[in-house]
């Protein structure tokens, strides 16, 4: 947190929103301009911004956060089934159901600090994938998924008599389809909505409470401030944003499965905000497209592709490239995420953001006095 | 033994307060008034009990028989927040600080506790905006002599500054009593002499103040009621100088020093 201006802050949304909505031009020649990917992007940017709010500002690390994730989707999937293609119902049931379930699993999480609350979101979260494989199923429909049908009793779309002519609907906002860039474009408003929220968050009264919490919680309590709804509400907001992202997953790809609520993909969005820069704003979703880019780009790179890259080179050199790059590409791509996390770990423990952060002040540093290092650190 | 009825006058009264830990008995039958707008000093070796007690008084310790009262209000059993939003602030021995923070947001947190009490949720307004807890935070910043670093974070400072900061926090919330627990250890001479005037300008103001003290020097210049502790018990009581002739005294604690 920082002291800024009203105008600063809107400069730096309004910086933001030009780089999340020219998000297809500028990652074009990375290859990654194309919808699927780019809504990824977009709703895994929510969810890191609102784990941040937890993790990053009160230093509670919940290594549960796909559930909520999950419970969105599932709770969208539902609104699709019951009421309404249209992605508004299902965005803000996803929302109310997450909220409440990050409140009840909240509730009692809140109770232990450091590794003993995350071991309990943990198991809390796991429990909750089981669950949905076992005693759940008449909600999650297993192993399948729950996905939707011809015969689904979306109400409101026939009441208003907005119905299925032949196929299946797909999630729309007020006719504009979910899928394509479509899809996109309303996942990107909505982060940078969330951003906005986050940002307001983040210079706001409670959100130095949540900073004071991380710094020093048993100082907070001799000063007079009741620690725990503090952190419930960072839970709770934290869970919505998750219920959020998890709805537009659904939106976009209607259907949804427990696996979408395993551990791997709690732990993935703490790598996202890690790797990003923990308690800054931008950082978690710099860490999340990284992660996403990683999965998606990397991960489709083959020997074919390869060959072609280093075609250049003679013969004998390409093939050694080639082999020696394998490893890192397709299913290896893991094993490259691996080693950029741990170098950034090790080398810039504040995440990318710490990165951009030297490198700026490498720069202003030059210009003016050598004191501003010591200052508090921006964002 | 005095009586145990607290007076008109009385902020803290602490009845009967004993306090074990496994076979240490920390503290053993402490009774003890602090009077409106006076500073109370405790004084006594290392190791006597009297950061226990000071425990005891913000609920950090249950104490194992005892009672502590505070404005008329039995406190022992009731959680360390509520008791400051009654009105007692604490200076710790070892700072208490949020080393991730400006002094600025140290200064201000403890100012929005007071204003705002034990939570609200007040997420849209911006810290910048908040003009009177800012100024308020300034002033006391400035009081402390720290306010050319407000803007730097709280782990830089050295030790002696620290404290300053911890006095601003303390302050900043005009408690009904201040805690201060050896305010001055670790700071220079100059220092010392300036948080002496700083706590003697708010003793004018009428503030209520408990002060633990090693440096005789600020015992006897800010203190009109001084409590001995030694070994968990209290082994005199009164005004300065009848503590200072006190042979017991002289023997268990002046007198090496002296
Ligand atoms: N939380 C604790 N657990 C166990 N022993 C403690 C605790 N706090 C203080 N003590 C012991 O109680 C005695 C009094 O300590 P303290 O009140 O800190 O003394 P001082 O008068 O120097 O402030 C010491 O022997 C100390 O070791
Ligand atoms: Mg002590």
């Amino acid at each position: 947190m920082q002291m800024t201006t009203l105008r600063q802050d809107f400069l730096f949304l309004a910086l933001f929103a030009i780089a999340v909505l020219t998000m297809p031009i500028w990652l074009d020649p990375l290859g990654a301009n194309y919808p699927d990917l780019l809504q990824k992007f977009a709703i895994y940017g929510i969810f890191a911004i609102g784990f941040n709010i937890l993790f990053g500002l009160t230093g509670y690390l919940s290594f549960g956060h796909a559930a909520f994730l999950g419970v969105g989707s599932y709770a969208a999937v539902w609104a699709f089934k019951l009421f309404s293609m249209n992605v508004v119902p299902a965005l803000l049931l996803a929302m109310i159901v997450a909220g409440l379930f990050s409140a009840a699993i909240g509730y009692i999480c809140l109770r232990r600090a450091g590794i003993y609350f995350s071991i309990l979101t943990l198991a809390f979260a796991q429990m909750s994938y089981n669950l949905a494989y076992s005693v759940l199923t008449p909600i999650t429909n297993g192993e399948t998924g729950l996905q939707l049908s011809l015969q689904d009793a979306r109400i409101l779309d026939r009441t208003f008599g907005i119905d299925a002519t032949g196929g299946i609907p797909f999630p729309n906002f007020f006719g504009l389809t979910m899928g394509g860039y479509g899809g996109f474009y309303f996942c990107a408003v909505l982060l940078i909505v969330c951003f906005f929220i986050a940002l307001r968050i983040d210079r706001s009264p409670f959100g130095m409470m949540l900073r004071a919490i991380k710094s020093n919680q048993n100082r907070m309590a001799y000063t007079g401030f009741n620690t725990r709804p503090y952190a419930m509400t960072a839970f709770i907001i934290s869970g919505m944003y998750a219920g959020l992202a998890g709805a537009l997953l659904a939106a976009t790809d209607p259907l949804a499965g427990a696996e979408r609520m395993q551990w791997t993909a709690s732990g993935e969005v703490v790598l996202m905000t890690i790797l990003g820069g923990a308690g800054t704003l931008v950082g978690p979703i710099v860490g999340a497209g990284v992660i996403k880019y990683f999965e998606n780009i990397f991960s489709a790179y083959n020997e074919g592709r390869l060959h072609a890259i280093f075609s250049f080179l003679p013969d004998g050199l390409e093939n050694f490239f080639v082999t020696v790059t394998t490893p890192f590409v397709g299913e290896g791509w893991h094993l490259t995420l691996g080693i950029a996390f741990m170098l950034v770990v090790i080398f810039l423990p504040g995440g990318l953001m710490e990165g951009v952060r030297r490198i700026r002040s490498l720069f202003s540093r030059r210009k003016s006095k050598p004191e501003q290092a010591e200052l508090a650190p921006a964002e | 033994m005095r009586t145990t009825v607290p007076m008109e006058n009385t902020v803290l009264h602490i009845a009967d307060v004993d306090k074990r830990f496994g076979g240490l008995h920390a503290l053993s039958d402490i009774d003890l008034d602090v009077k409106e707008g006076t500073t109370h000093a405790i004084i006594g070796p290392n190791g006597a009990g009297k950061s226990t007690l000071l425990n005891v008084c913000i609920g950090r310790l249950a104490p194992d028989s005892g009672a502590v009262v505070f404005d008329g209000k039995t406190i022992t059993g009731k959680r360390p927040y509520e008791i400051n939003q009654m009105g007692i602030a604490r200076v710790f021995q070892t700072a208490e600080i949020f080393p991730d923070l400006t002094l600025l947001q140290n200064t201000m947190i403890p100012a929005f506790a007071k204003r705002d009490g034990a939570f609200r949720l007040n997420a849209w307004p911006m810290v910048s905006r908040q003009r009177e807890i800012q100024e308020e935070a300034e002033h006391w910043l400035q009081d402390v002599g720290l306010i050319e670093y407000k803007d730097r974070l709280a782990s830089s400072l050295s030790r002696g500054d620290k404290r300053r900061l911890e006095l601003a926090m303390g302050l900043v919330q005009h408690p009904r009593l201040l805690l201060l627990d050896e305010p001055t250890a670790g700071m220079s001479r100059h220092d010392t002499n300036a948080t002496i005037d700083l706590l003697m300008k708010i003793k004018e103001r009428g503030m209520t103040k408990v002060i633990i003290e090693h440096d005789m020097h600020v015992v006897f210049s800010l203190a009109d009621r001084i409590t001995v502790l030694a070994q968990g018990r209290i082994i005199a009581d009164g005004k300065p100088e009848d503590v200072k002739g006190n042979p017991v005294v002289q023997e268990a604690y002046l007198g090496g020093t002296h």
